[in-house]
């Protein structure tokens, strides 16, 4: 039985279902926006990134999906600026008991020790010198990835949009670009050199060979074998290099998954297809597979939040969600696919809930 | 002249030419004779206040300017999307 987070326009939705039957069992922060919820494995709390309309960001963390919710401490900026909490992009356990991370727009990073019931600002970050020349993408200056090493709790990748990808060997005391090789194309030739704006979708890392990362660009699908120092350009082989989420099988570092849409200017499935594309060498070529999903008519937009994944090898599950309120599942790695629902809200988030 | 530069599909409204020669001491009067020449541009870069549409971005010589910026005869001004929706 897989449990599915589905952070949704209208409320966070808990699937749960084996194969391609899923029914919602849960319904929680009804007409809300839900950007993200997770659940961590290692406390079986859930914890949800809710923005109402009227009342702001918050992080709300419960036992219950469907019971009773705590409002989290600390979601908020540092007194000594001028800046409001926009949103929380994401939440993503860290590398030491009770350590979880979350990001957030305007390009902030929060920590927390105690499971996620109290939150303060990573200041190494928020610090950062160059930070008043960050620019935002159309969805705000989000800080929507955290790339923890595995067993390492002083090694942590971040990415921005659109401020690329940050380093840090000292559990975040102190920052540094890691953007070599990254080709804004968005921006002309003689504005590239040294520039901060570098438009990250998502960023994964492998992790039974950490110095390897992938990235999905604003333009361009990039691999990293030096823990994000330098990239290179894998897109060669895909329909097209835009898109937003990415995914890995753990037990492959020449793995990931990416889910192209046509272009910036048209962001949805190419050719009214939906097809997830898989490569098994690093990068060097790409196999699409779409044997379930809709080939005919379907122009779908995936969220860079709406893809994760369960397991590994040959049972790698693999869940993605879209705008148009459909939800798909693969538990063969992606050779076969299901719907595993459909009429929901336009889906912000999809993460697979460890039971 | 200043030289601007566009993109689709801007580049597309304006005769389809990437490059323009244009007169003018700042950003907004290049765009300004830009529409002058190329009617069909009105609306699209400039809003109805004359402001630089937000999803817009335009550079000078590889800056950032905005409507004010001040251009000379030998600049190079780039006008193209932000990176919306990333």
């Amino acid at each position: 039985m897989t449990e599915l987070l589905v952070g949704t326009r209208k409320g966070l939705f808990l699937l749960e279902g084996e194969g391609g039957a899923y029914d919602v069992r849960a319904r929680a922060f009804a007409g809300e926006p839900v950007e993200y919820a997770v659940r961590d494995g290692r406390t079986g709390l859930t914890l949800a990134s809710v923005t109402s309309a009227f009342y702001g960001p918050k992080i709300w963390i419960t036992d219950d999906v469907s019971g009773d919710w705590e409002q989290a401490d600390g979601v908020v900026l540092p007194d000594d600026g001028e800046a409001a909490l926009v949103r929380i992009w994401t939440i993503v356990a860290g590398e030491a008991e009770g350590l979880l991370y979350a990001g957030g727009d305007p390009g902030v990073l929060f920590e927390s020790r105690d499971g996620g019931r109290t939150w303060e600002v990573n200041r190494g970050l928020w610090d950062q010198p160059t930070r008043p020349s960050w620019q935002a993408g159309g969805g705000g200056l989000c800080l929507h990835s955290i790339v923890p090493w595995p067993g390492d709790a002083s090694k942590l990748a971040v990415g921005v949009s659109a401020v690329g990808v940050w380093l840090t060997d000292d559990g975040g005391e102190s920052w540094r670009h890691g953007n070599d090789g990254l080709v804004p194309r968005y921006l002309p030739e003689d504005a590239r050199e040294d520039t901060f704006d570098l438009c990250v979708h998502d960023l994964h890392r492998a992790p039974r060979r950490p110095e390897r990362l992938f990235l999905q660009f604003h333009g361009g699908v990039y691999r990293s074998d030096d823990a994000g120092e330098t990239w290179i350009d894998i897109a060669p082989g895909l329909p097209s290099d835009f898109g937003f989420p990415l995914a890995v099988d753990p037990a492959d570092p020449d793995s990931a998954y990416v889910i192209p849409l046509t272009a910036d200017s048209d962001r949805v499935t190419p050719d009214g297809r939906v097809r997830v594309y898989e490569t098994r060498d690093a990068g060097v070529s790409w196999s699409a597979r779409g044997d379930g999903l809709p080939q005919g008519d379907a122009y779908l937009t995936v969220l860079r939040q709406a893809f994760d994944r369960e397991g590994e090898g040959p049972g790698l599950g693999l869940y993605f969600g879209a705008t148009s309120g459909d939800v798909f599942g693969s538990t063969d790695a992606g050779a076969t696919w299901f719907t595993a629902a459909s009429r929901l809200p336009p889906v912000y988030s999809v993460r697979v809930a460890p039971g | 002249m200043a030289l601007v530069k566009l993109r689709a599909p801007l580049r597309e409204l304006a005769g389809g030419r990437t490059d323009h020669s244009l007169d003018g001491a700042t950003v907004g009067e290049l765009i300004h004779a830009l529409e002058r020449a190329h009617p069909a541009l009105a609306g699209w870069i400039l809003d109805e206040r004359g402001g630089i549409r937000p999803h817009v971005n335009v550079f000078v010589n590889g800056t950032h300017g905005r409507e004010d910026t001040a251009v000379s005869s030998d600049d190079r001004v780039h006008v193209l999307p932000s990176i919306s929706g990333g």
